[in-house]
């Protein structure tokens, strides 16, 4: 085990940011933080930073406790959400920052920093870019040599804030593979925070997801997406659509159909809310056992086609079918919807 | 946009009559009485030694509240303390207090039976009425303009950026050296800009610590005020003019320095 | 005492660092501001309340005083009035030659104010180029408090303008735009549109303009001639008394002037918490 984390608590007055969070992170594993802001994902990753102190709890990397060294002693990599980079320094300048803030006794000759800062530009592309000030580069350029600085101390472990949350869709979809693949490269243990599931499921290991400061789930994208801990996590890793139902002998009945639950059966039987996916919809027309609902609009855009419906009940909702089904229905006809699997959590 | 004439016509007007017109006095009238008059009154060892006082004296207070008002905004920025806001306010009390008070205040501190001066009489130092003097006053007039040029900039300073070079092994020290310091030496240098130029042209709060002797601790707008009174009006209009120039010359080359350093930083 | 403001380890400076600057900052403020402050007071109560009560209640220091009030009574509307207009001209308008006249505008801060009484000594004077013309219409310039006023008005002239001139920059002429397509006339959109945008700031721009102007001493010792009861302003008295080694008066009328100042102060403090927004950001005046 490279990285663990046990136990962790920290407050802010009164306001816990983070509760008894314990994780471990194996030597070589692309791990993300995700959650909704305030669920104290960037406080974990400060406080393995050394950059706020744990009110209880350890941090070890291979058996070294980490929160008994102050920051500049942790040789923890971090990447700025947005990035931090100093304003007046070049960008090699920026890289070779750290090298230059070693102990003389231990510090590279200038010649081998400037050769490492070359070598750290090429990695991120960069070449030739060196002598460029932060406020000459676009922010994916920035973004790199932020990446690139932290890379320079060569860190026990990378953390990165956001690493995309400045960037503009498209910057951001290029970085994300081409993160992935320096990772691949580097091989190093790195941690990123990020509040997009879709980055969490495509880029990482394994995913840890945090609701009000305690750990929800952790586990692989495919863990979370298929086996979900909680409605929480459900709901959180993709669109969802709620409904009331009652519980009967491992059944949800819902609207007078039977619906089989997936997953973790509850316990009991009773009143209870089932969580399902958009696309969990079969779609008749005319009446039957099921929601009845009356078609609003037919939306053909894009990959999935998409019914807005209203339920007789008055809510609005939307559903997702594939083309073929959705080119037989047009607005105000009358369908039932039943959903083909639903998960309860009690 | 209604306005236009009006506005622009009465802004020049006033403008030429209050400063325009006075400053062409100002630059045409030294050489009614010819070029030598003006040579002759500029190269007087009074005059010199008078501007070299004016400015060194600046020079040399801008400097000391360069060191002690960048301690100062970095305590109001940084550190918090009771009293920290009411210290904070009262920074600009140099800029609320008529001249002629701090002059006549600072002479009886420093003169040597006064607060301070007493402690120096006994080393046989003189502070009141000694080019030291000079500076004292100085170093009050100017002290709020180095503190109100850093404030600023020491606040805009993201946590982030002290944040990155402490995980990359920087000490504390080599922070404020190579990240802090860059980052408020422009502001530095414009707050020391303002300081000095004020500083240079002061009157009211050096007179009376002064002790205006001639050659020793007479500063150059003082000779001004005693050429005008010998109603020289070219020697006064000819030294008030070698000031002036010699202070934007100075101050050009302050703003070029501060624009060629913060040229990099901005972002 | 404590670290501010920021929990970051990063920012965290040793505590006997953090004690030895704060003792630094506060001996230092309290040697170059708070010790002329208190001298100023403890001189004028040396001998007690009456000779203060004396020197301030004298024939000549209320002079002094009513003629302080009547300079800036006059040279703060004035400069209100340039202010406003300037700040309309440059920041609602683009013409050629802008930035010069912004700079001219910013110009009487960097001039001594020894010199800004020194150049209508040299217009209007004795020997000045218009003096004796004046002269011979019967129109004394110098040594009156005609000169005390222009002198007034040289030195504070950019108070107003550089307070207004950032703001309006930033408010643009949107709102104005506005008025005038709902058919507002000049001085209509100015009044109920304009001047409520900028209240506070040129109140500012006021004060600090008010406070120079009555504390104003190296422009306005050129010009006036000095004669008691008649031409000198509260600072010039002050400048007469102790040279004529009546310290008590004239620390009573400073003190005056330095309660006058800390009032400034405190306005000016408040006026800056209140309305930051409505301020320009960054002042060095």
């Amino acid at each position: 085990m490279s990285l663990d984390i046990s136990n962790i608590a920290k407050s802010f007055g009164r306001f816990p940011a983070l509760q008894d969070v314990s994780l471990f992170a194996e030597d070589g594993e692309f791990l993300a933080l995700l959650g909704p802001s305030g669920s104290g994902k960037t406080t974990l990753l400060r406080v393995i930073a050394g950059l706020e102190t744990a009110d209880q709890g350890s941090v070890r990397f291979r058996d070294e406790n980490l929160l008994a060294k102050p920051v500049r002693e942790r040789g923890i990599g971090f990447v700025f959400q947005h990035y931090a980079l100093f304003r007046h320094m070049s960008a090699a300048q920026n890289i070779a920052f750290g090298m230059r803030s070693k102990p003389r006794a231990v510090r590279a000759s200038e010649a081998a920093i400037k050769a490492k800062v070359e070598e750290l530009l090429a990695l991120v592309q960069l070449e030739g870019l060196g002598g460029r000030y932060p406020s000459q580069l676009s922010g994916g350029q920035r973004q790199r040599v932020a990446l690139a600085r932290a890379l320079a101390i060569e860190p026990k472990i990378l953390l990165l804030d956001e690493p995309f949350g400045a960037l503009d869709a498209k910057v951001r979809r290029e970085l994300r593979r081409w993160l992935r693949d320096l990772h691949e490269r580097t091989g190093l243990t790195t941690i990123f925070v990020t509040h997009d599931q879709e980055e969490a499921l495509e880029l990482a290991d394994r995913v840890a997801l945090l609701k009000d400061g305690a750990l929800e789930q952790v586990g692989t994208p495919e863990e979370l997406y298929h086996e979900p801990a909680s409605a929480f996590v459900f709901d959180f890793l993709g669109d969802s659509v709620q409904l009331p139902c009652t519980v009967e002998g491992g059944i949800a009945i819902i609207a007078g159909a039977g619906v089989p639950i997936v997953g973790a059966r509850p316990e009991g039987n009773g009143a209870a809310v089932a969580h399902l996916r958009p696309d969990g919809f079969s779609v008749a027309s005319g009446e039957g056992a099921g929601l009845a609902a009356r078609v609003r609009n037919v939306l053909l855009a894009g990959p999935d086609a998409r019914l807005d419906c209203v339920l007789d009940s008055g809510e609005a909702l939307e559903v997702r079918v594939d083309h073929a089904e959705a080119g037989k229905l047009s607005p105000k006809d009358r369908v039932t919807l039943t959903p083909k699997a639903v998960r309860v959590w009690s | 946009m209604p306005g236009f004439w009006p506005a622009l016509g009465f802004t020049l007007v006033y403008l030429s009559f209050f400063v325009l017109l006075p400053l062409a006095a100002l630059a045409l009238r030294p050489w009614e009485a010819g070029l030598d008059h003006v040579w002759g009154v500029i190269s007087h060892p009074r005059t010199i030694a008078a501007l070299k006082l004016s400015f060194g004296a600046a020079f040399a207070a801008a400097c000391i509240n360069a060191v002690f008002g960048t301690i100062v905004a970095w305590v109001l920025v940084r550190y918090d303390f009771p009293g920290r806001r009411l210290l904070d306010a009262f920074v600009d009390f140099p800029f609320a207090l008529p001249t002629a008070v701090a002059g006549i205040s600072l002479a009886a501190i420093y003169a040597p039976n006064g607060a301070i001066g007493a402690l120096f009489a006994p080393l046989d130092i003189s502070i009141a009425y000694t080019p030291l003097g000079v500076m004292v006053a100085l170093v009050f007039v100017g002290f709020p303009f180095i503190v109100r040029s850093i404030q600023p900039v020491l606040e805009d300073i993201q946590v982030e950026v002290e944040e990155a070079a402490a995980t990359l092994g920087a000490t504390r020290l080599r922070t404020i050296l190579t990240v802090i310091a860059p980052a408020i030496l422009p502001a530095l240098l414009a707050g020391f800009s303002l300081a000095f130029a004020r500083a240079v042209g002061e009157y009211g709060s050096v007179i009376f610590i002064a002790g205006n002797l001639p050659n020793v601790s007479e500063i150059a707008p003082l000779l001004i005020v005693i050429r005008l009174e010998e109603f020289d009006y070219a020697g006064a209009a000819a030294v008030g003019l070698i000031m002036l120039t010699i202070s934007l010359v100075l101050l050009l080359v302050l703003n070029i320095l501060q624009t060629q350093i913060g040229r990099r930083g901005r972002a | 005492m404590s670290q501010a403001r920021t929990t970051s380890p990063a920012r965290r400076d040793p505590p006997v660092l953090v004690a030895a600057l704060i003792g630094i900052a506060i001996a230092y403020l309290a040697l170059v501001l708070v010790l002329p402050l208190a001298t100023v007071f403890a001189e004028a109560l040396r001998r007690g309340l009456e000779p203060f009560v004396e020197g301030v209640t004298h024939a000549d220091s209320l002079a002094a005083i009513r003629l302080t009030l009547l300079v800036a009574a006059i040279a703060v509307p004035l400069n209100a009035i340039f202010g406003i207009a300037a700040a309309w001209a440059v920041t609602k308008f683009e013409f050629w030659g802008k930035s010069a006249l912004v700079t001219l505008i910013d110009l009487p801060f960097s001039i001594s104010p020894v010199i800004s009484g020194l150049v209508y000594v040299l217009l209007y004077g004795a020997h000045g180029w218009f003096g004796p013309t004046l002269d011979a219409l019967g129109i004394k310039v110098i040594f009156t408090v005609t000169g005390i006023v222009l002198a007034t008005i040289l030195v504070t002239l950019p108070f107003v303008a550089r307070e207004l001139i950032p703001l309006m920059q930033e408010q643009g002429s949107d709102e104005e735009a506005a008025a005038a397509t709902l058919g507002a006339g000049a001085w209509r959109t100015f009044f109920f549109v304009t001047l409520p945008n900028i209240k506070w700031a040129l109140m500012y721009g006021v004060l600090l303009c008010t406070a120079r102007a009555m504390g104003e001493f190296g422009a306005v010792a050129v010009v006036s001639g000095h004669i008691r009861g008649k031409t000198a302003t509260m600072p010039l008295h002050v400048e007469i008394l102790y040279n004529e080694y009546n310290f008590v008066a004239a620390f009573a009328i400073a003190s005056l002037l330095a309660l006058f100042a800390l009032i400034t102060l405190a306005v000016k403090t408040f006026l800056e918490a209140q309305f930051a927004d409505e301020l320009a950001a960054q002042r060095t005046r």
